[in-house]
């Protein structure tokens, strides 16, 4: 029988034989979510019509004998960064407050053409920049886990979705951990795939070096199902890569590491790093080493600046790419009273329009690319990227996948480190050096740390475009885990009231 | 005492550098799939990528890195092997994104030069302008100000903004300091900007049209005392939009900046704007509180990393070059420079080369061309070569020269072609324009004349060879402009027994 703690996998084999069909498990979706959401409050937008209308369609496809890709009919949560065709898109910002986008980006087209049911769009960060979910301009996603404290960010509502079984899988996006921390705090999954591997065309610009959509879900298998359906080259991109999309749904299926090396990053275990989640950490090593995996320290010693390098590239980019927020095109429009020119518009319109952070790293951004301060800021951050991927190439010399805590804490509470941006910022430090290195990293459960029974996140990261190398670590990790613990981690994170 | 022009450079040196913005004709945009069409209703032709929508990413033209490959190429450039767009940062209502896509300081065609040539006073001289750069661009869209005196966006009631020509791809020629030239830094100037048009005509990547803007030029001049071995402060004249205007706008400035070191002012850098109407600039916006553009390598491209064996295939397309070209057909058909000249600007080299290639001998090929033919065009205001094909004018021409058509014929033929009838042979059949040439049927219409004119008759009897034009006239009447004059001259003559006597004179 399933129900909506079902993987998305389990639903698809039910769809298959029958026993439900897309609208029953859409409609059951819509009602947990009428139910939870209020306190969660991990979408800004529902678009039960349009989802209900795909669900229908992909039932009477399956009806009709189509062949249906495997999660046809599965319903799932989009973050609102991405933009989708006549539905709201806000990307957590009042400056987009009502923008209804022309256009679908291609991962929502890919996710249509699947037949995967798309329920809403998931709250944000403004912009994708913070790692609490604080910053939306439409208020906070509360952690399942304990509705007081943060969900992560910048996709907390994708990952709170999944964590209160609102959707089985959803898209996030990560510039410097916006899908793996969310997924660390909540105990859920979650990839950033290699850069290049799934396109970024419609996805709203934070930072364009940095920025990957990728899948979140409960399950390894279900990401890796996710990933399949999103990964592949687009023209429309770029920067997006032209070559097969490594296997990783085989991958995550072959629960084998035998013989396999794992490094594990000794700058990224230390100070900082809350007790109970290295515990966690180490439990995850352990399951690895009984499954037949041989650990290896390795050393990474740019990883020290990796954080201060991407405080100057992604301010620099965003700080260039939201310049298109001037109210001209799209948007809101502040203070047009017929007598002001353009240029005072612009100025009351991104005054009103972005949040604090989004103006703070716009103003980092606007110096750190000013003619005298470009070399020193802009050009020195370049130069620490190209010496991180050294440092990777030197580390996946030694092994096959590195690892580490995902997050140095577990799910802090809500108004705990808003004040204090630097703070906020360190809890994307084991996550960055992944995206300013262009590779892969994934996140999943390793228990929960003993001071505060909150879930911690286990981080494996593999070349560029081996994801499947990170799959398959990770499903390994995953059963094991599972074998230990007799049930999977969210049946422990408390039940949210039913109103 | 103001100086003059003559006076000013017999002080002063000066010192030229010459950016050529240039529209390429690709079918679309340079990162995006929308028309390039001139003259669409506003905004129809754009996209969520020209429009910089949230999330658009662009993606390279390749067809605009082959044309500006090509203008590197023939401007003797290398061809760098990476080159990358940056963001050039800056707000502005009529751009998309807030940034415009521009190569900056990894272009793709460096290091180039072009040799132009000038009349001095010493004969004809070469003078070498080097080339910096070429890169790529994206244009703007255009803000229409409506309101208010000046057509600008001061003092304008309301703004109107079409994003059609936003994402246009251009190429900015940029050349080195150009220096040496003297009092010839007009001419060098013109000839330069000249030579560079036939080029890029001659390339087929762009319409090159001053007029319409297709082609801009901005002109920097600074001036030095001679001599004295330094460079003075530049200025940069912008909306210099014909031939003749750069060389005007170099006059201009070398008068208005000598005689503001004469009065002992210092030259102020900043860009200004010819004044078509009096060949001066105004000032425009100062440039020594440059504003800071914050460029920084455009993350959403890859960089621009061209096949070495591509290079080479598309220099073994290049065309010749335009004056090399010019000097040969010169020499081959011994045209006199007026008619070349006219012919160049008129833009006739091709067809007539090619009604040649097609066996017409170059005279009458120049003539149709230039004369009826652009005759024609001109009332219909069109491009001569739009109106005929050198296939069929050199069918034309064959028939006059096999004796089948006279020329009177023949511009009928023309005619007729241009109206739309068909081919040469399809007028000649439907119009019945065959040349009459049965004897027979000449000698009818010339005993005809001769009895409606008879004292005529007698005067040529008598030895008055030049009273025959009346009677050939009115034979040629009679058969309807179908006859061969000479042939009708020679039938009269001889029916009159002075044909030998014509003929021995």
């Amino acid at each position: 029988m399933t129900s909506i703690k079902s993987s998305a996998a389990d639903m698809a084999a039910a769809l298959a034989a029958g026993t439900t069909t897309s609208v029953e498990l859409t409609q059951l979706h819509y009602d947990r979510i009428a139910q939870v959401d209020e306190e969660v409050h991990a979408f800004l937008y529902l678009d039960k019509e349009g989802a209900l209308e795909q669900a229908a369609a992909v039932d009477a496809k399956r009806q009709s004998g189509e062949e249906l890709g495997p999660l046809a009919g599965i319903p799932l949560a989009l973050k609102d960064v991405l933009a989708q065709k006549g539905v709201p898109t806000t990307c957590g910002s009042k400056m987009l407050e009502g923008w209804r986008p022309p256009y679908d980006a291609t991962v929502v087209t890919r996710l249509k053409e699947a037949g995967v049911v798309i329920l809403g769009k998931t709250n944000m960060d403004e912009f994708a920049m913070g790692s609490s979910t604080e910053n939306s301009a439409y208020g906070p996603t509360h952690n399942p886990w304990d509705l007081t404290r943060i969900p992560g960010g910048s996709g907390g509502g994708s990952a709170a979705a999944l964590a209160a079984f609102e959707a089985p899988l959803a898209i996030g996006t990560d510039t410097g951990g916006s899908i793996r921390q969310p997924a660390a705090v909540t105990g859920t999954v979650g990839v950033k795939p290699t850069y290049g591997g799934v396109s970024r065309y419609g996805l709203i610009a934070f930072s364009s070096s940095l920025d990957q959509a990728g899948p979140c879900a409960r399950t390894v298998l279900d990401a890796a199902l996710l990933h399949e359906v999103i990964a592949g080259h687009d023209e429309r991109d770029s920067t997006s890569i032209n070559a097969p999309v490594p296997q990783v749904v085989k991958a995550a299926k072959k629960l084998d590491v035998k013989g396999m090396k794992i490094g594990v990053v000794r700058e990224l275990q230390g100070e900082g790093f809350q007790a109970g989640v290295l515990e966690r950490f180490h439990d995850g090593l352990d399951a690895l080493v009984s499954a037949g995996a041989e650990l290896v320290e390795v050393s990474c010693p740019t990883f020290d600046y990796a954080l201060a390098a991407y405080y100057l590239i992604a301010p620099s980019e965003c700080s260039s790419n939201l310049a298109r927020f001037d109210s001209m095109r799209y948007g809101i429009r502040v203070g047009d009273n017929g007598e002001r020119s353009a240029e005072e518009v612009m100025k009351l319109t991104r005054h009103e329009g972005f949040g604090p952070e989004v103006k703070r790293r716009i103003i980092l951004g606007t110096y750190a690319l000013s003619s005298g301060y470009y070399d020193a800021y802009y050009g020195s951050a370049q130069k620490v990227r190209t010496l991180l991927m050294r440092d990777f190439a030197a580390a996946f010399a030694q092994a096959d996948v590195l690892v580490s805590p995902t997050a140095p804490t577990t799910a802090f509470k809500i108004g705990e480190q808003v004040d204090d941006p630097l703070a906020m910022y360190l809890n994307d430090i084991a996550t960055i050096p992944v995206n300013m290195a262009g590779i892969g990293g994934m996140s999943l459960p390793c228990g929960l740390a003993s001071e505060d029974g909150l879930p911690v996140g286990f981080q494996i990261m593999s070349p560029a475009m081996r994801d499947d190398l990170m799959y398959q670590v990770g499903g390994t990790l995953e059963a094991a885990l599972l074998a230990k613990w007799g049930a999977p981690i969210l049946d422990k994170a408390p039940v949210l009231a039913a109103r | 005492m103001a100086l003059n022009y003559d006076e000013a450079v017999a002080k002063y040196e000066p010192t030229l550098g010459l950016e050529v913005h240039v529209e390429l004709n690709t079918k679309s945009k340079m990162f995006c799939s929308c028309s390039t069409e001139f003259g669409g209703e506003p905004n129809t032709q754009t996209c969520p990528v020209c429009l910089g929508l949230p999330g658009a990413l662009p993606v390279v033209n390749g067809k605009a890195i082959e044309s500006t490959i090509l203008i590197g190429l023939a401007l003797n450039c290398s061809i760098a092997p990476f080159s990358r767009f940056a963001r050039k940062n800056y707000f502005y209502p009529d751009m998309p994104k807030n940034f415009q896509t521009s190569q900056y300081d990894e272009p793709i065609c460096v290091n180039g030069y072009l040799d132009v040539e000038i009349e001095t006073d010493e004969g004809p001289k070469q003078f070498r302008v080097e080339i910096e750069r070429v890169h790529m661009e994206e244009d703007t869209g255009k803000s229409l100000h409506v309101g208010g005196a000046t057509g600008r966006i001061h003092g304008a009631e309301y703004s109107l903004l079409d994003y059609n020509r936003a994402g246009i791809p251009l190429v900015e020629i940029v050349t080195k300091i150009v220096g040496g030239t003297g009092k010839y830094a007009p001419q060098v100037a013109r000839a330069y900007v000249t030579e560079l048009r036939d080029i890029l005509r001659s390339l087929g990547v762009s319409d090159v049209k001053m007029e319409q803007g297709s082609m801009r030029c901005d002109v920097n001049l600074s001036l030095s005392p001679i001599g004295s071995g330094t460079l003075g402060t530049r200025s940069e004249t912008k909306n210099v939009n014909s031939l003749r205007s750069v060389e005007r706008a170099v006059i201009g400035e070398v008068i208005r900046q000598s005689n503001r070191l004469e009065a002992g002012e210092r030259i102020v850098q900043e860009t200004r704007h010819f004044l078509e109407e009096s060949g001066q600039t105004r000032p425009g916006r100062s440039k020594e509180q440059a504003e800071d553009y914050r460029y920084f390598p455009e993350p959403d491209l890859v960089p621009v990393v061209p096949d070495s064996a591509w290079i080479e295939e598309l220099r073994a397309t290049l065309p010749e070059r335009p004056s090399a070209r010019r000097a040969r057909l010169k020499a081959e058909w011994s045209v006199p420079d007026k008619e070349m000249t006219s012919l160049v600007n008129a833009g006739l080299l091709d067809v007539v080369e090619e009604t040649i290639a097609l066996g017409a001998d170059s005279t009458r090929a120049r003539s149709w061309w230039l004369g009826e033919i652009s005759r024609l065009a001109n009332e219909k205001e069109v491009d001569p070569t739009t109106l005929i094909t050198p296939q069929q004018v050199a069918e034309v021409i064959a028939l006059i020269k096999s004796g089948e058509l006279t020329d009177k014929l023949a511009r009928q033929v023309v005619e007729g072609v241009i109206a739309g009838e068909g081919t040469p042979s399809e007028v000649i059949a439907q119009r019945g324009l065959k040349v009459v040439s049965d004897d027979g049927a000449l000698m009818v219409a010339i005993e005809a004349a001769i009895a409606a004119q008879p004292e005529t008759a007698e005067r040529i009897r008598g030895g008055n060879i030049p009273a025959a034009g009346a009677l050939i006239g009115a034979v040629m009447k009679a058969t309807g402009g179908q006859a061969d004059a000479a042939k009708v001259r020679e039938l009269l003559l001889k029916h009159l027994g002075q044909f030998e006597k014509a003929t021995g004179e």
